[in-house]
């Protein structure tokens, strides 16, 4: 970890002596740049305090809680069944995502399984949401670039996506379809067939993508070796997902020892890429969303009959422990410690959510880039303020 | 785990062999050699988890052995509990909360154990063996501070902000102990379980049409055994 510190280190020292030979020449003192709560180029209500001496960064302090919603606590006063309508809204644009782990750790307390076929149902929404989150993702970096055109087909391509999700939950948005022991409701008619129409779709926008941002030499530029995360210092501050698969850290939870969902029944790949830059971040959630395709059309040629809930009391009281289930959401790796006490409610709920772990990496990484990097580094690291703030 | 939707497996008579978890079981014996007495209690659930409690003059070095020895490169969160059952009560027949604290109820702990009302609660993770830890510390009440791990985990320093305002738990040595969320004028601790939640105090208990039983339903324990 020491090494790749000092590296940076260094960088930065000899960048600020050349820099302060500028300076004797033409006289510049630091200024305070203030990014936010509302500027256009940040996700939502993010504010971030720069001190720049010149065109260099020297310190970025992000300032959050501008959204904070106070879900932990929450919770507490919210039976079971009711934790998965607000959990839907700490990441938004992959919403059935967030109640999969909660509703998994519940699980595991009662010593409930859900039926096979609520597995795959599961796992094929879980990899849906992430294809509606990340394909946003991919349309959005090109405008914090200054290329408006990806993120119109982007927007585009992801309401079909979540068309297919309100077809078979009734939100677009906040599913609230994950139950205790199962979901609520079957799929519906004609909706596998559908799917695979929308599959190819999605396939399509990946191409596009890659052949109009990959492929551009301004892209290229504005992120290649820019915002280097090395993956000691990345495991360090706990960033998780893509970041950290972007890296070159070789680990999945969806592969590894992932709970609940069906994954393992299904061939797919691990993407990494060694060098840990902006590129590499875009890179890879770009081969992810692609990789999700290939699971949902597995999904959907293998998806096993039979019921979609178990049986569960309807009043559900959760035995008295403690459990901690995380899955590789959208935008990383999401927990929740859940601690009961054996009532209706949750005792304590402590949700380990992907961008706040993401987010804290910011003041060591931004320190020594130039002005426009610090937005280009944002955007690649990738996270949604109800995810940092919960 | 008990599958109660699939009969075809259930009504199998399967003898209850407890389950070794060896990668786990090893770690805590190492664990034990190198913690010696600072290792208060542990618990292994078999190839789910494992917890460890340890005391608080080991906080530190808990983290520098987890992290040197036993490869826990990844820092997955930082949080506390405060275990004082909430003084507002949580039945579900109260439609207000009572505006006077009722007859508080038995302190209890969850796994491991513990002693004081305050436990902080930490995860770190080995990304190469997927294997993870979650570790608890009891802290008096009359001192509430403990040294933090953001010189071992950076990654910790924003956690243990969170921590700070959330539950008044004062971390040492760390590098920018400033709120997180909240204003820096804002008087109290949310989190804990003596702080009031406003909406709570002038609503109704918002889930209670949910749990009304049906007219001429049967109580739920019958249900439960399927």
């Amino acid at each position: 970890m020491s090494d790749t510190a000092d590296t940076k280190q260094m960088a930065y020292i000899a960048a600020q002596a050349a820099d302060a030979r500028v300076n004797l020449e033409i006289e510049t003192e630091g200024m305070t740049l203030n990014i936010g709560p509302q500027h256009p180029a940040t996700h939502g209500t993010l504010r971030i305090v720069v001190r720049l001496d010149g065109e260099q960064v020297i310190s970025a302090e992000p300032l959050m809680g501008y959204m904070h919603r106070g879900y932990e606590k929450l919770t507490e006063v919210r039976t079971y069944p009711q934790v998965t309508t607000l959990v839907n809204r700490i990441d938004w644009l992959g919403s059935f995502a967030n109640e999969v782990p909660f509703i998994l750790a519940a699980e595991q307390l009662m010593e409930v399984e859900a039926p096979p076929r609520a597995q795959w149902i599961r796992t094929a929404l879980f990899e849906m949401s992430r294809i509606a989150n990340v394909v946003l993702f991919l349309g959005d970096m090109g405008v914090q670039l200054g290329a408006v055109t990806p993120v119109f087909f982007a927007f585009r391509d992801r309401e079909f996506i979540l068309n297919q999700i309100e077809a078979v939950t009734g939100g677009r948005f906040h599913p609230n379809f994950d139950r205790i022991g199962g979901l609520k409701d079957d799929l519906p008619k004609g909706w596998i067939d559908e799917t695979r129409g929308v599959l190819k779709r999605i396939r399509n926008f990946c191409d596009e993508i890659e052949t109009l941002v990959v492929g551009n030499e301004i892209f290229q530029s504005r992120t290649r070796n820019i915002g280097v995360i090395p993956a000691d210092i990345g495991l360090s501050y706990g960033l998780s997902g893509a970041n950290i698969r972007s890296s070159g850290v070789d680990w999945d939870i969806r592969r590894d020892g992932g709970v609940g969902l069906v994954h393992n029944e299904l061939d797919w790949k691990v993407w990494t890429h060694p060098d840990g830059d902006s590129f590499a971040r875009f890179w890879v959630r770009l081969q992810e969303v692609r990789e999700s395709c290939t699971m949902i059309e597995q999904i959907l040629d293998g998806i096993p009959s039979g019921p979609v809930m178990a049986k569960v009391p309807r009043i559900i009281k959760v035995p008295a422990g403690e459990a901690y289930v995380e899955t590789e959401n959208p935008l990383g790796v999401m927990g929740y410690y859940v601690i009961s006490k054996g009532d209706l409610t949750p005792f304590r709920v402590k949700i380990r959510s992907a961008s706040f772990n993401n987010v804290s990496i910011t003041p060591w990484l931004l320190k020594g880039v130039y002005v426009p990097d610090v937005i280009s580094i944002l955007a690649s690291l990738y996270f949604i303020l109800g995810d940092i703030d919960r | 785990m008990i599958q109660l939707s699939s009969p075809e497996e259930t009504n199998e008579e399967e003898i209850e062999i407890p389950k070794r978890d060896d990668a786990r079981e090893d770690l805590i014996a190492k664990l034990k050699d190198d913690l010696g007495e600072s290792l208060v209690a542990t618990e292994i659930i078999a190839e789910i988890d494992v917890w460890a409690r340890v005391s608080k003059e080991a906080w530190l070095e808990t983290a520098q052995v987890l992290l040197k020895r036993y490869n826990m490169k990844y820092f997955n969160f930082l949080s506390a509990i405060d275990w004082l059952p909430s003084p507002f009560g949580r039945d579900m027949d109260a439609q207000v909360d009572q505006p006077e604290p009722v007859t508080p109820e038995e302190m209890t702990w969850g796994t491991t154990g513990g002693e004081t009302r305050f436990q902080l609660l930490a995860r770190v993770h080995d990304p190469e063996n997927h294997l993870g830890i979650s570790l608890k510390v009891d802290l008096e009440d009359n001192d509430l501070s403990i040294e933090s791990w953001s010189s071992i985990y950076p990654g910790a320093d924003w956690h243990e902000r969170e921590v700070s305002e959330m539950f008044g738990i004062t971390f040492l040595n760390h590098p920018n102990p400033v709120k997180l969320y909240l204003p820096g004028d804002f008087e109290g601790y949310p989190m804990r379980k003596d702080f009031a939640l406003l909406a709570r105090r002038i609503k109704p208990w918002p889930g209670i049409v949910d749990v009304e039983d049906m007219p001429g339903e049967e109580s739920e324990e019958d249900e439960v055994d399927a």
